[in-house]
């Protein structure tokens, strides 16, 4: 059977994604906002560098982003390869920071169904508190539909108690109605969260491609009654990108979604420039990047 | 994830209203003639009032008839030198002016929200860009006018009367001014009752440019301002943006005169959707086509025709929209809807709107606390409303929209061409071919697909049936306001 | 005993038909009887007009040059005919074969204006914005003629030509005084391609017919040529109310001056519609 996409007009999509850009967040809202937005992270690691050591030091980073801001919360999550999610659990023991572990072959997904079960089992026994997985774009671009889905659904059963995210990396989906589709896809087959990409690729979570998702999750909740989370994952790379993040939910899905149970904001460097934006909220000085510690 | 998520935290954006402490106004401001601000001939000073607060912001002399004919003779007077300047130099005028408009584009874009009610947000992204942009395009046009009419030899019309509306002050003037001064024509332009300032900003901008004296003049004033110009024998032609009803006595006025006119008349365009549209981003369409301004918008999408296989679908997107929209402080850079522009057409929506729910069509309007100084009007939308009601055949000219629904596209193309206005068309669809078809059939100056409310100075503007003749923007704005020379 | 002649009926030329007046009223111009129109005839030819515009406006640029090249060559033909009318009608030899040459000259002009139209009047907008935006001439619908009396029949075909090659559908009234050329063109209009409807052609009182014409509701544009400036003004006032486009030409005497600001009379029933399509999928 063909595909039926449901359409998206690109124009339209990135006029709107614009003008929510261009909401004026500002003094109280601003503070509230980062906050918020600290509390949302998935603060992440995921290069061939990675040791124990340098997960270590970022696990107590997301513990307590910044001493000297006692207000600041903890970060939601943090985000690391499956060998590396012991000493992440570790670390952050006893904290509420929770341990992700991308899985299924990340970042490209070109292994074995077996071989990305075996992956995500691994991350689970570990302790894994959540899965990123990727969606095959292979399947998905060739058109196998049932294998994307098969894909997602075999593994959120391996998954148990863990919290699956699904991964579109929608810079390899070509569309906002590939994108669209496969947050569809995605979501039919059980996905917790749907998650724009992987950090690998040549672009993220751009605004077009949070406000498609977002509709999508939007749209898949008024037929099916079941919430899914979203995250933006890649790019988001300063304050005023993840407050416009933040923005987009709040007002394509309501006030409902901004908890981190819902939204989550995959990234590394973004948290020492929010950190810096909220010092300039409370000292009124410009800051600079020496000020925060680096991981 | 967790289907009981934890208390959210609601998060609101905090107020952010644009600074107004770098304005620079006067406590009163005199009639613009012969290239100077003047005293009327009676004296007569009218408060201008900011809608959202009903609070007097200055004083605005307003014209009588000898300022009206002080203004002609002076703008008599200076056309021929004006038209005899080399092109290039007229134009290099009109681009001092779009610099200007861009040097002050801030300040021009509060006085337009504190006079007219409208967002800062589009007066700063819409109103005040494209005005610059107006002037920018026509500045080109002066040294051209030959292209522009085909290859043909032309000449200035004489001195134009302008009447402008108040739901895009500063944009409609320059709308005006722009081809006419390119052309080689002087120019008098009354401004609407309710929003004079940003044209005396203008006037002051005129001076800055060194703009010669009489080339342009600005009579703030009632209707009685703009029949005393239309009555008057001096002036080569009248450009009238307004209602059709005004439209029809200034058309009745010029019979067997000889005098040029455009009229840019009123609408109730119909905004079409079809089951094959990308719904999110139609649902954005429809706001922006009826909210937008809070549907002061002469062309905007104030029938919506939904065909009605999506009809609840796309009902219940919309309400949930509107229902985050941001209503209030117009200065606030956060708000979306802003304050509708007088007592008076507050007055005539909440009749229009009474009349749609006598006649038995379903209304919602979104629950908003709104101010309790000023005048407001709670984005509205209705639905079984059938093609008889006045609020489907009637320019409410406010944000209320009325939905109609249909099954075919032959019954769209009919119910969207059955209106005595032609001014403009919104279709979504995402099938190419659909569209141009569509497009074609439909009985309207403008047919944006899968957008509304797109503005451009190089893409000509203006009706068909009773919305008016004559267009606005591009070669074609030039037509109204140049002869062929034999 | 000579032969009597068998003389001509004229007749109105209403949605493609040759009617009597519906009043039953006719007139004598020389030996002939001419039909008197009625106001109910102008209803009648502006409904058949309304009925033939969108067909006519939909065909291609092409097919309606082709239609008036033919209605050119139908003229053509008849030329000796008419200019027996015209010179029956008190023009001298040579004035009148210079008026139907003329005319014949000025509908093949037009004839050519057809598929040049768009590209002359027309634009591609480049908009600062994703948008293919354009803008296009259409016709403005049905629009009304008011001939001249001379030269009635130059005149007529200056001021019908245009409207027809810029896709609309006309309704004319003839010359008061001098009706006979023109209903003699609707019989020579009548055997070309033009579909019913495209072209109806009236004869009668100016003073009653005009009138009606102008305060019609369902017509989009007036083109007076009568050269009564008194007529003029009430037709303008008649246009305000329903904002019709009006323009008011001096009689066409020549080929030249009928073809001089060809581009201005087609612009004066066209309007211009401008689209903007997305471009981003």
């Amino acid at each position: 059977m063909s595909r039926q996409l449901a359409h998206v007009d690109r124009v339209g999509v990135e006029e709107r994604a614009a003008a929510l850009g261009a909401r004026s967040i500002k003094t109280t809202a601003k503070q509230q906002g980062i906050r918020l937005a600290v509390s949302m992270l998935d603060l992440t690691t995921l290069e061939g560098a990675d040791t124990a050591g340098k997960v270590r030091q970022l696990c107590a980073k997301a513990v307590c982003p910044a001493p000297a801001m006692p207000e600041i919360p903890s970060v939601a999550a943090i985000c690391v390869y499956p060998a590396l999610v012991t000493v992440a659990r570790e670390a952050l023991a006893g904290s509420g920071v929770k341990t992700a572990s991308v899985a299924t072959g990340f970042p490209a997904g070109q292994v074995s169904l077996e071989a990305k079960l075996r992956d995500t089992e691994d991350a689970v026994a570990a302790g894994a508190d959540e899965i990123d997985m990727v969606i095959s774009r292979e399947a998905f671009l060739a058109g196998d539909d049932l294998r994307v889905m098969r894909e997602v659904s075999r593994i959120k059963d391996a998954c148990g108690d863990a919290h699956l995210k699904v991964i579109l990396e929608t810079a390899e989906l070509g569309s906002y109605d590939h994108v669209r589709h496969a947050s569809m896809l995605a979501m039919e087959a059980g996905a917790d969260f749907i998650k724009t990409s992987t950090g690998k690729a040549a672009s993220g979570a751009t605004p077009g491609v949070c406000l498609v998702m977002l509709e999508a999750i939007r749209d898949y909740l008024d037929r099916s009654g079941r919430i899914v989370g979203f995250k933006a994952a890649g790019g988001v790379s300063t304050s005023k990108a993840a407050l416009h993040r933040l923005v987009m939910v709040k007002e394509t899905l309501g006030d409902d979604w901004l908890t981190p149970e819902r939204f989550r904001i995959g990234a590394s460097s973004v948290l020492n420039d929010l950190l810096m934006q909220y010092a300039k909220t409370e000292s009124g000085r410009y800051g600079r990047s020496e000020d925060f510690s680096r991981e | 994830m967790s289907v009981e998520p934890r208390a959210s935290i609601v998060w609101d954006y905090a107020p952010s209203p644009e600074a107004t402490d770098h304005l620079r106004l006067s406590e009163r401001y005199g009639l613009f003639i012969d290239g100077a601000f003047c005293e009327p001939a009676q004296a007569r000073y009218e408060p201008t009032i900011n809608p959202a607060t009903e609070e007097t912001i200055t004083e605005v002399a307003w014209a009588g008839p000898q300022d009206v004919q002080r203004a002609i003779e002076t703008a008599r007077a200076a056309q021929p030198r004006w038209a005899a300047l080399p092109d290039r130099e007229r134009g290099k005028y009109l681009f001092r002016i779009a610099r200007l408009i861009q040097e002050r584009a801030r300040e021009l874009a509060v006085v337009e929200t504190l006079d007219g009610g409208k967002p800062l947000r589009e007066s700063r992204d819409v109103d005040i860009p494209l005005a610059a942009a107006h002037f920018f395009h026509y500045a080109g046009w002066a040294d051209k006018l030959r292209y522009g009419m085909v290859a043909r030899d032309v000449a200035a019309l004489g001195v134009v009367g302008q009447i402008v509306p108040w739901n895009f002050p500063l944009l409609m003037a320059a709308w005006k001014l722009a081809p006419a001064l390119a052309c080689g024509n002087t120019a008098i332009l009354k401004p609407a009752e309710t929003t004079p300032l940003t044209a005396l900003l203008l006037a002051e901008i005129c001076q800055e440019a060194e703009l010669p004296a009489g080339v342009v003049s600005i009579l703030p004033g009632d209707g009685a301002v703009g029949a005393a110009l239309v009555r008057s024998p001096g002036l080569d032609k009248i450009a009238f943006t307004g209602s059709t009803a005004v439209g029809r006595e200034i058309q009745t006025e010029l019979a067997g005169r000889g005098v040029e006119l455009t009229l840019e008349l009123g609408g109730k365009s119909a905004n079409i959707v079809f089951e094959d549209a990308a719904l999110d981003q139609a649902v954005e369409g429809i706001v922006n086509g009826i909210f937008f301004n809070q549907g002061h918008v002469c062309c905007a999408g104030s029938r919506l025709l939904i065909q009605e296989s999506v009809h609840d679908e796309l009902i219940a997107k919309l309400w949930t929209r509107m229902g985050r929209l941001r209503i209030g402080d117009p200065l606030d850079k956060n708000t979306d809807v802003g304050a509708i522009n007088s007592a008076e057409q507050l007055e005539r929506i909440e009749t229009l709107v009474a009349a749609g729910e006598e006649e038995g069509a379903t209304r919602r309007s979104v629950a908003c606390s709104l101010p309790e100084r000023g005048y407001w009007f709670a984005p509205t939308l209705f639905t079984e409303v059938s093609p008889a009601h006045r609020i489907a055949e009637e320019e409410i000219f406010g944000p209320v929209v009325s939905v109609l629904s249909f099954r075919t596209q032959a019954e769209a193309i009919e119910k969207a061409n059955n209106s005595r206005y032609g001014l403009a068309a919104g279709i979504w669809t995402d099938k190419g071919a659909k569209a141009f078809e569509v497009a074609a059939a439909l009985r309207a100056g403008v047919v944006w697909q899968n957008t509304y409310n797109h503005f451009d100075p190089t893409a000509a503007f203006g009706g068909y049936k009773e919305s008016g003749f004559g267009r606005e923007g591009g070669s074609a704005g030039l037509r109204p306001y140049l002869k062929v020379v034999r | 005993m000579d032969r009597l002649p068998v003389r001509k009926t004229y007749k109105l030329w209403i949605g493609g038909a040759f009617v009597r007046s519906e009043s039953g009223r006719s007139d004598t111009v020389g030996v002939f009887n001419i039909p008197r129109g009625s106001r109910k005839d102008v209803r009648d030819a502006v409904a058949a007009a309304r009925r033939a515009a969108e067909p006519w406006a939909k065909r291609t640029a092409y097919n309606r040059g082709q239609i008036l090249y033919r209605a050119a060559e139908a003229l053509e033909s008849r030329r000796a005919q008419l200019i027996a009318v015209l010179t029956d009608a008190g023009s001298d030899s040579s004035q009148a074969e210079a008026e139907v040459d003329a005319a014949v000259d000025v509908l093949l002009h037009y004839a050519g204006w057809t598929d040049k139209l768009q590209g002359v009047l027309g634009a591609i907008n480049p908009v600062a914005a994703p948008f293919l935006s354009f803008s296009l001439p259409e016709p403005t619908g049905v629009v009304g003629v008011v001939a001249p009396d001379a030269p009635a029949l130059l005149g007529l075909v200056a001021e019908v030509s245009p409207a027809l090659a810029a896709g609309n559908t006309v309704v004319a009234i003839l010359s008061e005084s001098r009706p006979l050329a023109g209903l003699d063109l609707a019989e020579v209009l009548g055997v070309s391609d033009i579909p019913g409807g495209v072209v109806n052609l009236l004869s009668g009182r100016r003073g009653e017919l005009v009138p009606a014409l102008g305060a019609h509701r369902d017509l989009n544009a007036i083109v007076d040529a009568s050269g009564e400036p008194a007529l003029g003004t009430e037709l303008d006032k008649l246009a305000a109310e329903t904002i019709k486009r009006t323009s008011h030409h001096a009689a066409a005497s020549s080929y030249e001056l009928a073809v001089e600001d060809s581009l201005e009379r087609l612009a004066a029933v066209t309007e211009l519609k401008t689209a903007w399509h997305p471009v981003g999928a």
